[in-house]
């Protein structure tokens, strides 16, 4: 079996995409957040994984096609930032302050909960650069000496627990601006948070795209000094 | 032609960030060098809009399934995360509600103060 699949280029990417298509009909059909199509893909492409015992190697040896997309498509999150340059211009102020605090907050609650928690210093670097998508979180954690394998991992989660409580979190806070709404979402959950930003409007989208670049660099400048602290 | 020069010219971004990554040794991905670079070629008007815009709409349409890979890779490194699995469960919702929360309303609160002195 596991030959078999290896000898595809294909079979990764089909049950990935047939797994977010299967996602896509649940949410249709019981429109609550959680049938969110990505984490259902994930549930699903697991589940079959394990069931037919296929190494995860042999799934990505096909399906990192898909991921292989991931920079450029990245680099492209640029096209629907441009387009919001007007929105941008008018509210720079706001959206770099909001950002910052957002940045700060997600180091200094980290730091407490750690502390917490008594966390080593080792596991408190691994975790610091959280909120921030994944490249730069792992090279952040790498830098600081933490387990970069579990930093990406936490990264991912944390993600997907923002694109899906996304919904329900700008409704318990009250937050009904859409440039608001993006910002958090991005601030908190990068590029996984992006992706449901973008399905809210153009404006959250393009506002979710410009924090992950403005808190990653805050994050990469911030967590050098908060790795200190524990 | 219109599909292959807007692919051309991503890629080519793309390229370009990769090797601006290679130069510059800061924990920062290719990709976030690629995305400020396409920004700072539109401002500029060096790109115009339309020379990438459809293929670039599709492929951020399509960005979620390309996580997918990645996210089942989990399921290799759960032995590093059951260790510290009890914390993780209250940091990352704790904290990622906490960050959406505070930097939505902040943002909210300057938005509206700014509309208020108008």
């Amino acid at each position: 079996m596991n030959n078999l699949i290896l000898s595809s280029t294909t079979f990764g990417v089909v049950i990935s995409v047939f797994g977010f298509i299967i996602g896509m009909e649940l949410k249709k059909r019981f429109k609550t957040a959680l049938f969110n199509p990505l984490l259902i893909a994930i549930l699903l492409v697991i589940a079959v994984l394990k069931l037919c015992h296929i190494d995860y190697s042999n799934y990505n040896a096909s399906a990192k096609y898909l991921s292989y997309w991931l920079t450029p498509a990245t680099v492209c999150l640029a096209v629907p930032l441009y387009a919001q340059i007007e929105k941008l211009r008018q509210n720079l102020v706001a959206i770099l302050c909001a950002l910052t605090v957002g940045a700060l907050t997600s180091l200094v609650s980290v730091l407490i909960l750690a502390s917490l928690f008594r966390l080593s210093h080792q596991e408190y670097v691994t975790l610091l650069p959280k909120s921030v998508t994944s490249a730069i979180g792992m090279g952040i954690s790498e830098e600081l000496g933490g387990y970069s394998s579990v930093t990406v991992a936490v990264i991912i989660l944390s993600g997907i627990f923002g694109n899906v409580s996304g919904d329900l979190v700008c409704r318990v806070f009250r937050i009904t601006e859409p440039i608001a709404k993006g910002l958090g979402m991005g601030a908190a959950s990068h590029a996984i948070g992006t992706v449901r930003a973008m399905e809210w409007g153009e404006l959250e989208g393009a506002m979710s795209s410009l924090a992950i670049v403005v808190s990653g660099l805050l994050t990469v400048i911030g967590a050098s000094f908060f790795a200190k602290l524990l | 032609m219109k599909y292959i020069r807007q692919m051309a010219i991503i890629l080519s971004v793309t390229c370009v960030a990769e090797i601006l990554k290679y130069f510059i040794p800061l924990p920062i991905p290719a990709s976030i060098y690629g995305l400020v670079l396409m920004f700072l070629l539109l401002l500029t008007g060096l790109v115009k809009l339309p020379q990438v815009k459809e293929t670039a709409e599709f492929l951020v349409e399509i960005m979620t399934i390309m996580f997918i890979p990645a996210t089942v890779g989990l399921m290799e490194n759960w032995d590093v995360l059951q260790p510290i699995l009890l914390p993780l469960i209250v940091i990352i919702p704790v904290t990622t509600i906490l960050v959406m929360g505070v930097t939505g309303r902040t943002a909210q609160w300057f938005l509206r103060k700014k509309e208020k002195q108008k």
